[in-house]
């Protein structure tokens, strides 16, 4: 319960207020089509610089959970889902804002969001100090295949081919050795004087999330963004709460599928978006009401996405691997000051941690709260011409890589990276697994390294990479998930060309 | 998306993943390139793989790139490229982020070239957009950027 003795921290003025900010910021983000949670997390990094460890994660970790809940508002308004997560809440979300229920979508899109988040978070709060027990018994072995399984469950999960998933995984781990090795001082892959120093974290995370997403603006052309925002009427608060408890079931399997699927790195929000809206249809004793504008469908798909943003966090916390690619910028935020997750974090960093997380959970009352009425000009902003917010995160982008050291070398490494992986994504390359590759790569070289040299002392190489409960379990999770991943991708190929045949 | 397409994309990955094992396993010392060798190892395999399938004409995740799509980023890409990797440090950040952030607008803003009020208003959110990036990176985080004509 160490968690209650770090609460006061939250309200101290200015975590609040950046707490307040990141909220509403997040949730105006949110809103606008084309930023990822992702990207605005990445974007924001660079004003935490100047602030206290603490303080930068309260503003990042407030973006997080807002931006998700954000994207409810323009798949409720426009139609149009602000982040994948919010895929689900647009099949009955915008119906019931055509039958001129906006309102009362939105709010209950906000309260949803909240029960989801809390209880997200909740579990964040209990299961996170158990598993950071836990991994203290890791040894270097361990912490390798774990950093190999990091890779390899968002590369094969995350990913349309299991092939490219992986490839891009291996892609991120070559440029994380990019620059001189630790040990013997070597230069390593060092082609332009620009790497000297190897690829900088956070000016990777912002061109391989920021630019690809400016290159779709500019590929769209001179277009007009053709959506119109639904004009929302007045609706009590109050119904839409009694509304919110009539439906328990649609709650309390968004929140629970939610939860699971956020323990698992590599599934996203608009996994569990979609499975909770499904699991619900099929328990619903209304079922052919979905898809028209019916409640249940906001409420499990709203309640699912933000359940899985405090789980999501997990494996970050306890065992340093990011299950998601926005935990994966989080753990960029952390490393810029010096701290790493796991024992670490909360043996010698209580603070840090404990204050992070609780403002996560302040987050989710504020967002419920702000967003209410932060939804109608969230959605006017949704509506601003690509052309505008194309130039704008460009500009960010140059200004953030440039501030994280002021080195032109960051700005230029991060608008290749960010070019390069526009062109990969459009070949069904995908920017996550290379993410965790360039994140996770240094904890796997070290830990091999580590691992190499206890080996040569004791037991041999082999025996102690590939031996052992805890290797052997790590090891088949790695195999499993690949294997799993290609089994899918086989059967969907195989339902597809059988479509095509009989079309 | 078409094969060649996807034999280009698939190939350049494939040459950078020869690179790689090349010169993991020629450079010395020995020791340091271990960790590189075991990932170029596995990152060759995949790229070759990816390669032969689309030789093959077997690829078929990702939508490439259309003619469309193509001509449409070009400009931007282009403004952008000067941008990033001549005009921020040659002109200094605030005139050149000014200069492209007009001309992405002027680019891609669907509303009439032909309407002098149109021109107005870009030119208008440009001075403010320009003005809080000044306010927030210069005044509230004290980033100094490279300056070399105006501001």
């Amino acid at each position: 319960m160490d968690f209650i003795f770090y609460f006061g921290d939250v309200f101290s003025p200015l975590s609040f207020l950046l707490l307040l900010g990141g909220t509403i910021g997040g949730l105006i983000l949110g809103a606008t089509p084309g930023l990822s949670p992702t990207m605005a997390v990445a974007l924001l990094i660079p004003f935490t610089f100047h602030l206290e460890a603490v303080q930068g994660l309260i503003l990042l970790g407030a973006a997080y959970t807002s931006t998700v809940a954000g994207g409810a508002v323009s798949a409720i308004l426009l139609k149009i889902p602000g982040a994948p997560a919010n895929i689900a809440t647009t099949l009955d979300g915008h119906k019931m804002a055509k039958q001129g229920k906006g309102a009362k979508a939105l709010q209950l899109s906000f309260l949803a969001s909240a029960v989801g988040g809390i209880f997200g978070v909740l579990l964040l709060i209990f299961l996170t100090p158990v598993l950071a027990q836990w991994a203290l018994a890791f040894g270097p072995s361990h912490l390798f295949w774990l950093a190999i399984l990091g890779v390899t469950v968002i590369g094969s999960l995350d990913s349309a081919s299991v092939v490219k998933g992986l490839l891009s995984g291996c892609i991120g781990l070559w440029l994380a050795t990019i620059g001189f090795d630790d040990i013997m001082g070597a230069q390593r892959f060092i082609f332009h004087p620009s790497l000297g120093g190897g690829i900088n974290i956070i000016a990777a995370l912002i061109g391989l999330f920021a630019i690809p997403q400016v290159l779709t603006m500019f590929a769209k052309g001179r277009r007009a963004s053709g959506a119109e925002v639904i004009e929302v009427q007045k609706h009590s608060v109050l119904d839409a709460t009694k509304e919110l408890l009539r439906r328990p079931r649609a709650l309390g399997i968004g929140t629970i599928t939610g939860s699971i699927i956020g323990l698992i790195p590599g599934v996203g929000g608009q996994i569990a978006g979609l499975v909770a809206y499904d699991q619900t249809k099929k328990f619903s004793s209304e079922k052919e009401k979905f898809g028209q504008g019916h409640s249940e469908g906001v409420i499990a798909a709203e309640s699912a996405n933000n359940a899985m943003v405090g789980p999501s966090l997990v494996p970050l916390l306890t065992l340093s691997i990011p299950g998601s690619p926005t935990a994966a910028v989080l753990l960029g935020g952390l490393l810029i000051h010096g701290i790493f997750p796991g024992s670490d974090l909360f043996d010698n960093h209580p603070d840090v941690a404990w204050t992070f997380i609780n403002s996560m959970l302040v987050g989710q009352v504020l967002m419920c709260l702000f967003g209410l009425y932060v939804a109608g000009l969230a959605a006017r902003v949704a509506q601003v011409p690509q052309s505008v917010m194309a130039a704008i995160v460009l500009a960010l982008s140059v200004f953030g890589a440039y501030s994280v050291q002021s080195s032109m070398g960051d700005v230029y490494v991060m608008a290749c990276l960010g070019i390069g992986m526009y062109f990969l994504e459009r070949f069904g390359f995908s920017a996550a697994p290379l993410v965790l590759g360039l994140i996770l790569g240094p904890i796997a070289e070290s830990n091999f390294i580590q691992g190499g040299m206890i080996a040569d002392a004791t037991v041999g190489k082999a025996s102690y990479f590939l031996s052992g409960g805890l290797n052997i379990f790590l090891i088949a999770v790695v195999v499993a998930s690949i294997a799993y991943s290609a089994w899918m991708e086989l059967r969907t190929r195989r339902h597809t060309t059988k479509e095509e045949a009989q079309a | 998306m078409n094969r060649s397409q996807h034999i280009l994309g698939s190939g350049l990955v494939f040459a950078v993943g020869i690179w790689v094992t090349w010169v993991s396993y020629t450079q010395s010392p020995a020791e340091a390139f271990l960790f590189p060798r075991l990932i170029a190892s596995v990152f060759v395999v995949l790229a070759g793989w990816t390669f032969g399938k689309a030789v093959l004409g077997l690829s078929k995740v990702g939508s490439g790139i259309s003619r469309t799509m193509f001509i449409s980023m070009v400009p931007g890409l282009a403004v952008m490229t000067v941008y990033v990797f001549w005009a921020a440090k040659a002109l200094g950040f605030y005139t050149a982020t000014a200069i492209a952030f007009f001309i992405l607008l002027s680019l891609y803003d669907p509303a009439p070239h032909s309407e002098g009020k149109t021109w107005v208003k870009r030119a208008v959110i440009t001075a403010v957009f320009v003005a809080v990036m000044y306010g927030l990176f210069a005044k509230l985080l004290s980033v100094y950027t490279p300056r070399e004509i105006l501001f």
